[in-house]
């Protein structure tokens, strides 16, 4: 039952974007077109991104990850965390993913809610490309302001998350 | 990209002659995993095509533009909360809204929210976190992101 939903919505869409060029409709047309520009992100980067995720898994070790970025790692980890996320590319949901495995292997809930942030904030490659169009004081302020607060978000999380069940699931 | 398509590469050739097997069952795991999670992405992107379609550029400009003050950060904030734009075309827009006259503080609480904040992409997000502590992040992120813009006023 709910794989038959997980398959409907996708083939819906597909079958729309079919009609859309069969009769010529344009809004379905301008529709297709926005999704084969996000599509093409999406497949060119994330199989890329798991196939590290795969690799990651296998070669390190849980010790490792625990010893660094797990319960006592303080401000090392955070460091490390950032750093990691930072010379990764892609949208935010390439990260839920890595942040699992980070989970399974032992990364604490402060890491991981930072790790999401930098993921989403300070990632190298898009800054280099934010300084092209928006100039370097203004990417600069960003990253620099965008920093701290969300290493006060991953504190706040495992503040909240602590004592409950939190785990982060494989879908 | 091109950067992490070659850091990609690197490593898997490193990891092949390392240990050919090992580098088989982690590139299979990783692939099974996307594979896994690839109907609930095309469903996303295929909400979001729709949804960039029905918010035109110049609406957003006019929308979050000069003398829009606190209504367009607010503006600016739910916007880049609901889409989910590639950088390679957000910088570039950003760069557009802020020619149009739009503040740099307002391009900041975008950029910022559009990164952290994802309202379309929740479905997938509660399934690695579950919904409690996915709305959460995004609320925290969101306010965070107003935060960020209104340092930059005083900043810039």
């Amino acid at each position: 039952m709910k794989n038959t939903i997980k398959y409907t919505l996708p083939f819906l869409f597909l079958l729309f974007i079919w009609f859309s060029y069969l009769f010529e409709n344009s809004i379905g047309e301008q529709i297709a077109l926005n999704f084969w520009m996000f599509f093409k992100e999406m497949i060119l980067f994330l199989p890329l991104m798991f196939i590290l995720i795969g690799l990651f898994d296998v070669w390190v070790p849980r010790e490792k990850i625990e010893k660094h970025i797990g319960e006592d790692s303080g401000w090392k980890g955070t460091l490390l965390v950032i750093l990691l996320a930072s010379l990764q590319a892609g949208p935010l949901y390439g990260a839920f993913p890595f942040a699992y495995l980070l989970w399974i292997k032992g990364c604490n809930i402060r890491n991981i809610f930072i790790y999401l942030g930098a993921y989403s904030t300070i990632k190298i490659p898009m800054i280099t490309f934010e300084i092209g169009f928006l100039g370097l004081k203004f990417s600069l302020l960003r990253t620099l302001i965008t920093l701290p607060i969300f290493i006060i978000i991953g504190f706040a999380m495992e503040k909240y998350l602590k004592g409950k069940k939190f785990e982060v699931k494989q879908p | 990209m091109i950067g992490l398509t070659i850091v990609v590469f690197v490593l898997l050739a490193v990891s092949l002659l390392a240990d050919t097997q090992k580098t088989i069952k982690g590139v299979t795991r990783g692939l099974k995993m996307f594979l896994k999670l690839l109907p609930a992405l095309v469903t996303m992107l295929a909400l979001v095509s729709i949804m960039f379609f029905i918010v035109p550029n110049d609406t957003l400009a006019s929308l979050i533009g000069k003398g829009s003050g606190i209504k367009g950060y607010f503006i600016a904030a739910v916007i880049g909360s609901v889409s989910l734009i590639p950088g390679f075309i957000a910088f570039p827009l950003c760069k557009i809204l802020i020619n149009n006259g739009v503040e740099y503080s307002t391009v900041a609480i975008f950029i910022t929210t559009l990164t952290m904040v994802g309202i379309l992409t929740l479905p997938v997000e509660a399934k690695f976190f579950g919904w409690k502590v996915s709305i959460l992040r995004n609320v925290l992120s969101f306010v965070a992101a107003i935060a960020i813009g209104i340092i930059m006023i005083f900043l810039l």
